[in-house]
């Protein structure tokens, strides 16, 4: 800053302009700004599996031809895999980055000490959490079901361009994976995903707001631990049990597929709402969840920067 | 209303007291420098005044508790904590926006104006400026904001003596007026003394001196005695004594003018000297304690 600067006597404000401001809103676009894997892995995911589709496609009419010769139930479902492939692929790396994203979020800022600049504006302690619980809780699911629709839509029309180019019919690749229901399905699965891994999320927050090294350790380690000394003291696995129920309980709480019929039928009849809103489960893990929250506000009001 | 009001503001880390109830006022429109030894609780107090961390005894900033008004306060109070502390990963054009986004007292047009006069772009990320520019960018949007306290926290270290100077005139020349209030620490106590208007000298948690540099400058006095007067100017007990290029320097406390000005040359002492002679006579006389 030079200091010969043509000092503009301005008239001080009286009143200092108070501008509107959003502090959640811009916080949040502020996460997005650091974190830009929060939608670039996802969409790096779907163009690689866009990119095997591609080649698979190539094949598409051989595929069709030996298709023609299985019942229209294993037609359907041989070609809706590679959609429900696509979409577990896209959702998988979502979850993936919401680990590691909120095993960094409340420590990096106090690694490289920038919290102390955090701190030196007017955003509270609670705002700043939130609008990082935010990522895992409502940016990353919305970014997902984007690029998974997204995907899809591809999927169907190069598909429907590759029959129709060796002039078959389009009409069962669309029959196989009606859209507009997927999408419902798809908004209710990555939903109860998201307040299903809830406490998750929230443990993964409170460790971060924490821990003075090793995160990933401090977040992954003592619950692991601990089953392992239940275990030894008293031969039972009851953590062990728990913390499987919430990490592979979900499919059984919010989805009902008949083990034993290989028809697909209506995918929306697959969702079992009332099962998981009844579930204890359910309840009992969001309550965890927002008191590991509250947590981690209060450990980033009292913690040092490291 | 003073702008910073504390009564025996104590606070212990564990086993170790960094405030041994300090006691201080600091009124608005004053830019007070506060110097002390590593560890003698200096950031401590500044934490604590911003509201960073909980302490013992009363503490007022601008009338309120700032740790529990923290939030509340934050719009009225700014600090720079150290050079280092802009995330790296941003962008110019980011940290203006955010700020923006979030301060009701930011005036961008402002923080931009600043950023003209450097070489700063506004698409480069903090990771890619110097310590210097760094620095510059952080005054600027700093300097964006209408605050009334600002505390800065060793704000120039590691900056070359260009950008420190630089650092100071520009806080001084576009953002200094009476109606706000800015407290500094260094350990360039030198490059900062034309800018004060009151020091405080603080050890072992404890305000050691606190006074107006109009004080400062009545009160204590430098003789450079010549030879044969060394003896007289002993007898007139200086508060310390150290020899410069075969000259006795002593320092003297509200000493008096006339008598001393036979004596030698006299002048204002810097505050480095001071410090150096208040900080041994107080470890001597806790030795004789």
């Amino acid at each position: 800053m030079s200091i010969a600067s043509q000092s503009t006597v301005s008239p001080e404000p009286a009143a200092a302009p108070q501008s509107a401001t959003r502090p959640f809103a811009w916080s949040v676009r502020r996460e997005l700004w650091e974190h830009r894997s929060v939608y670039i892995a996802p969409a790096v995911v779907a163009g690689l599996v866009l990119f095997g589709f591609l080649i698979r496609i190539i094949h598409l009419p051989q595929t069709m031809k030996l298709l023609a010769t299985l019942k229209p139930v294993d037609q359907k479902l041989a070609l809706g895999i590679p959609f429900a492939i696509a979409a577990a692929a896209v959702a998988a790396t979502g979850v993936i980055v919401a680990f590691f994203y909120c095993l960094g979020a409340l420590y990096n800022e106090r690694r490289d000490r920038s919290i102390l600049f955090w701190k030196s504006l007017p955003v509270s302690n609670t705002t700043v959490v939130l609008s990082k619980a935010a990522i895992p809780f409502a940016v990353l699911p919305s970014v997902l079901f984007v690029t998974i629709i997204a995907t899809h839509l591809i999927m169907l029309l190069l598909g429907s361009a590759a029959l129709a180019a060796s002039g078959m019919n389009a009409a069962l690749l669309w029959n196989s994976w009606p859209l507009f229901r997927m999408a419902l399905v798809l908004i209710y699965g990555l939903v109860v995903m998201t307040l299903w891994y809830a406490p998750v999320y929230g443990w993964l927050l409170l460790v971060s707001s924490w821990a003075r090294g090793m995160a990933i350790l401090w977040a992954v380690l003592p619950p692991l631990g601990l089953c392992i000394a239940e275990k030894i003291a008293f031969e039972t696995s009851y953590l062990g049990q728990l913390l499987d129920y919430r990490l592979n309980g979900l499919m059984h709480e919010a989805f009902y597929v008949n083990p034993h019929s290989r028809e697909i039928g209506d995918p929306l009849a697959m969702l079992t709402p009332e099962r998981l809103l009844t579930a204890p489960g359910l309840w009992i893990g969001l309550a965890v969840g927002a008191a590991f929250l509250a947590g981690a506000v209060w450990l980033r009001r009292n913690r040092e920067p490291i | 209303m003073a702008c910073i009001e504390a009564r025996g503001l104590r606070k212990t880390f564990g086993t170790t007291t960094a405030l041994d109830g300090v006691d201080l006022q600091v009124e608005g429109g004053r830019i007070l420098g506060l110097i002390g030894p590593n560890g003698a609780g200096k950031s401590t107090l500044l934490n604590a005044v911003l509201g960073l961390i909980p302490y013992e005894g009363d503490l007022k900033v601008l009338g309120q508790d700032p740790w529990r008004s923290r939030d509340h306060l934050a719009r009225d109070v700014c600090f720079i904590a150290d050079v280092a502390v802009l995330p790296r990963w941003m962008r110019v054009w980011q940290a203006i926006d955010y700020v923006a986004g979030v301060h009701p007292r930011f005036d961008r047009a402002k923080a931009e104006g600043f950023l003209a006069r450097t070489k700063i772009k506004k698409t480069s990320k903090v990771r890619e400026l110097s310590k210097g520019m760094v620095t510059q960018l952080h005054l600027a949007l700093i300097m964006a904001i209408d605050a009334k306290l600002l505390v800065l926290d060793e704000p120039t270290l590691g900056l070359d003596l260009l950008y420190r100077k630089q650092f100071y005139d520009t806080l001084l020349n576009d953002y200094f007026d009476r109606s706000r209030t800015i407290i500094v620490t260094t350990h360039q106590v030198e490059e900062i003394q034309q800018i004060l208007t009151d020091m405080m000298f603080i050890n072992h948690g404890r305000i050691v001196l606190d006074c107006s540099m109009e004080d400062f400058e009545a009160r204590y006095l430098e003789l450079s005695a010549r030879p044969e007067h060394v003896a007289q100017a002993r007898a007139l007990a200086p508060i310390s004594e150290r020899q410069v290029l075969g000259r006795s320097i002593m320092l003297f406390d509200r000493g008096d003018r006339e008598k001393l000005a036979a004596l030698g040359e006299l002048r204002t002492p810097s505050i480095a000297d001071l410090f150096v002679a208040v900080m041994s006579e107080k470890s001597s006389q806790g030795e004789a304690a």
